[in-house]
């Protein structure tokens, strides 16, 4: 996969606040269609880190490139070829699924047919296209993840960046959910999950794990596994963390 | 007191048109750590109000520590611990004062009870000054436990202690759990994470208001019905559905970079589904024999339940 | 921009709070405004001392009361009536009439005839004199052509308030806004807050009682709003120089009264309402508004109508005003006003009663 284009591109990303150093010189690559696990405890600089790569933010230095676009001055740009969604906002509880749409959808500037025709193929695919004048907060947890998903990828952009989505669904719901990413990137779209779940994490292409600020590990989840001689990411994560602690 | 220390028949609870919790029975066993498993929205914080007097179950009975949840319900809070889901201590206080506020309100001894929460205070004594709000996830959780500790409950009722924490917090979490149950601390604990269920004595998988199963974890491992094989391929979306297609696999579910794939016991062996799929095309790198997990066993019972 | 519009109107129309507000809160603004906050004085008490009773005399009166502006009051005899008189709060104005005035009159003497307006509320007093002022001339111009007398110029008599300084209306409306801000709305969102943060949750499952729970809340802002109030005391006392003629004592122990009202007030609002946002806007709309509007503070209730005065009746700023006023600027003690205290009194019973029994010892 070396060779693959690159949608992410870090080279000593560096933020400072003040004297504290949330992210110390992290370099990673993200290829194109890949699902790109983003992991780290609390307060670990993960936060930090998506805010920059979604333009929300400036490093203090480093050379990063997102979608091809310089974070210091294409932010814009940025923002027209990303999504985002994460699991504590992300649809208007008080307005019908096709609101939702049709609002995200004029955001990023679709027209009003291609909007129509987006909703009814994605509501389609996940087989609730009668819930399409539904008020959301009348919906099932597990609905309204899907559809917040689908929202954020339908404008298809390059790269969907996805915080924390699983957290708190059914197993059966999670791996609907999951096989909707898996066909995201087949289709092409860049996934960037940021999660301290590590159960997450085992369904990434690559993960990379993040302590103090630093990014400790990055690999794929069964490299990693062997490398550090662990049962499950988990355990990856808990002997990482640990070791950085004693060091 | 009976050897139960928590026994419910027959919990029902509506809100409008959603049945929160569906003719709920069971038992908790005292001194146990016994945890409620389910995704959000099963009804487990539904259930931990009723036990803790918040509220009014619409039909069944519920008593903790011999106490009956509505009659007895100015005893029974005397003797409860309750980490709600939300952090619930006051952000702008700092460590100390959310501790003696605690204790306060219980008319607690902090210097008597200390030795129950020494463990866990500890850690966080170095910030005593500083305000709560202004602590991590992980010690904000520890701060609430110790809370929830300083009038040395009988029952200590924990709702969703663990949401939001990391990896590492979580496990020391856990690792005080089982020092309380020790000091014959009964613990019932509501949890999202099906890898949490082999921490507990005994678990409830719950769904939908209702209890699917009730058991030691490896009682409920041991009754999964099917024989449980784990194949990797570098296209999980692909290997399941060609999966899908023989006629003897009753399931395949991503796990990870894995899927498991259920079969009747009997009729097929590793062999099988490695000759299957490669006669499909399928570029597989492992198919091995497994026992079942947790999470196998809450999708096979979800769909029982669904079908 | 167009899509980000549409959206909001949807979240509106979705949410009936902010419908009613948008909506209802300019009708009522308007209607309020409109009828009962007039400027304008009529149907005002007004009460004579007429030792002469004669035709000028009564002439005078006639031309008075049929301005509509005032209404007859009750007639007095001596000095110590109209004192007793305005400390009672039975009239705004007494018209003082010299003895012998029609004789005086004729012997081309000038006759004195004096004003004497309760200056504790200075714009109505102004007006009133002014309209009275304005009818004298207006009898002046009609005799004084006719029978070419001399005229009559009445002497004027601010009571209370001789300098009409505006800060004697204010401060005590202002010290009713304050203790009802600090003590109903303070304390109205610190319990929401705890209901919002679930650290009520907790409170809940302890031993605490209802009635523990709210004292305890209570407790620091009765404390708060009582050092309030004494530092606007001082403030107006020292610099606007307005008087404390009566008990200072019987002053703060009314005040005292009115903030444990205005805490179970606020505790009442808490236990309907779930979140500080709530909260605040019930406090802002239930309790600011009424305050400023319908407790006489700025606009006389006198001339609402009726439907207003009720209102206004039921307002629990209204009649603490108007003891704050007694005491302050008339002077008076608790024999003047011992039925609005009981009102009072009779209020805050009927909130704490209602508050902790409408407080929940359950969630939901």
């Amino acid at each position: 996969m070396n060779n693959a284009e690159t949608a992410i591109e870090a080279k000593d990303m560096v933020k400072r606040f003040g004297s504290f150093i949330a992210n110390d010189h992290l370099t990673f690559s993200v290829y194109k269609g890949e699902i790109f696990g983003f992991l780290g405890a609390n307060g670990a600089g993960k936060t930090t880190a998506i805010r920059i790569l979604c333009g929300l933010s400036k490093p203090t230095s480093g050379e990063i490139r997102v979608a091809g676009f310089n974070v210091f001055t294409e932010t814009e740009k940025i923002k027209k070829h990303i999504g985002y969604m994460s699991q504590r906002f992300s649809l208007y509880e008080d307005l019908t699924v096709f609101e939702n749409f049709r609002f995200y959808g004029g955001i990023y500037g679709m027209s009003r047919s291609a909007i129509r025709e987006k909703t009814s193929e994605m509501l389609g695919k996940l087989g609730i296209t009668e819930l399409r004048n539904t008020i959301i907060a009348s919906l099932p947890l597990g609905i309204r993840q899907k559809l917040a998903f689908s929202v954020a990828i339908m404008h298809t952009p390059e790269i969907v960046f996805l915080d924390e989505p699983t957290g708190g669904v059914d197993p059966i719901t999670r791996r609907q959910f999951w096989t909707m990413i898996y066909e995201a990137a087949a289709s092409g779209i860049t996934v960037f999950v940021t999660t301290h779940y590590m159960d997450e994490a085992e369904y990434c292409n690559r993960v990379s794990i993040m302590v103090d600020g630093r990014i400790e590990a990055l690999d794929t989840p069964a490299k990693l596994k062997a490398r550090y001689e662990a049962a499950s990411m988990n355990d990856v994560f808990i002997k990482l963390a640990r070791n950085t602690i004693e060091k | 007191m009976s050897e139960y220390a928590i026994n419910c028949i027959g919990l029902n609870k509506r809100y409008g048109k959603t049945q929160a919790l569906d003719n709920l029975s069971f038992s908790v066993k005292q001194g146990e750590i016994f945890g409620f498993i389910g995704p959000d929205g099963a009804g487990k914080t539904t259930l931990f109000r009723i036990l803790t007097t918040l509220l009014l179950a619409d039909s069944g009975t519920a008593s903790v520590a011999g106490f009956d949840v509505v009659r007895d319900y100015k005893a029974l809070r005397k003797i409860l611990g309750y980490m709600p889901g939300k952090f619930s201590l006051y952000q702008d206080l700092t460590v100390e004062e959310n501790l003696t506020f605690f204790a306060g309100i219980f008319k607690a001894n902090i210097k008597e009870n200390y030795y129950l929460i020494k463990d866990i205070y500890d850690q966080i004594a170095p910030f005593a000054r500083r305000r709560a709000g202004k602590l991590s996830g992980g010690m904000k959780q520890k701060l609430a436990l110790s809370c929830a500790l300083i009038h040395k409950p009988v029952v200590l009722v924990l709702d969703e202690p663990t949401t939001g924490v990391d990896a590492v917090s979580r496990r020391e979490f856990w690792e005080m759990l089982i020092r309380l149950k020790k000091e014959g601390i009964t613990i019932i604990v509501a949890t999202p994470y099906m890898d949490e269920a082999i921490l507990c004595d005994r678990v409830a998988l719950i769904q939908h208001g209702k209890i699917l199963v009730t058991g030691t974890p490896s009682f409920i491992t041991g009754a999964y019905p099917w024989k449980l094989f784990r194949v990797r391929s570098n296209n999980t979306l692909n290997l399941i559905s060609q999966l899908k297609k023989h006629p003897d696999i009753h399931s395949a579910d991503m796990f990870g970079e894995y899927v498991h794939a259920g079969t009747e016991h009997g009729k097929l062996n590793t062999e099988a589904i490695h000759a299957f799929l490669e006669a499909s095309g399928t570029v597989m790198t492992e198919v091995s024999e497994i026992p079942a997990g947790i999470e196998d066993c809450f999708i096979d019972l979800m769909r029982k339940e669904n079908e | 921009m167009k899509r980000f519009v549409i959206k909001e109107f949807l979240h509106i129309f979705r949410d009936i709070r902010s419908m009613v507000i948008l909506f209802g809160m300019p009708l009522v603004q308007v209607l309020l405004f409109g009828y009962a906050i007039t400027n304008e004085v009529k149907d005002v008490h007004v009460s004579v001392v007429d030792p002469s009773h004669d035709q000028v005399t009564t002439a005078i009166q006639q031309r008075l009361f049929a301005s509509g502006y005032f209404l007859q009051g009750e007639v007095l005899y001596s000095q110590g009536e109209i004192e007793e008189s305005f400390r009672k709060g039975r009239n705004k104005m007494v018209v003082v009439f010299d003895d012998n005035f029609a004789q005086k009159l004729e012997r081309r003497e000038i006759p004195s005839i004096q004003l004497i307006a309760d200056a504790s509320d200075p714009n109505t007093a102004n007006l009133l004199v002014n309209y009275a002022n304005g009818i004298i001339a207006g009898y002046n111009q009609s005799m004084a052509v006719s029978a070419g007398g001399p005229v009559i110029v009445p002497e004027i008599r601010m009571m209370y308030n001789p300098a009409l300084k505006g800060v004697f209306m204010f401060v005590p409306g202002i010290i009713t806004i304050l203790l009802m801000l600090v003590s109903a709305m303070m304390t109205s969102i610190s319990i929401a807050r705890e209901k919002e943060l679930g650290t009520m949750e907790v409170l809940l499952v302890s031993p605490l009682k209802p009635l523990h729970i709210i004292a305890g809340k209570v407790m620091p802002y009765v404390l708060l709003s009582f050092i309030n109030a004494i530092s606007i005391l001082i403030l107006s006392h020292f610099v606007f120089g307005v008087p404390v003629n009566g008990s200072l004592a019987l002053l703060l122990a009314e005040s005292m009264l009115f903030i444990v009202l205005a805490l179970s007030l606020g505790i009442f609002i808490s236990t309907v309402s779930n979140n500080q946002q709530t909260a605040m806007m019930l406090s802002m709309f239930a309790l600011m508004l009424p305050t400023i509007l319908l407790s006489g503070f700025i606009f006389p209730v006198e001339n609402m109508p009726v439907v207003l005065q009720w209102l206004s009746a039921v307002m629990p700023p209204r009649w603490f005003i108007l003891i704050i006023k007694s005491i302050m600027l008339k002077g008076t003690g608790l024999a003047y006003f011992w039925k609005e205290t009981i009102i009072l009194i009779v209020m805050t019973l009927v909130f704490i009663l209602a508050s902790v029994k409408k407080f929940k010892i359950r969630l939901a």
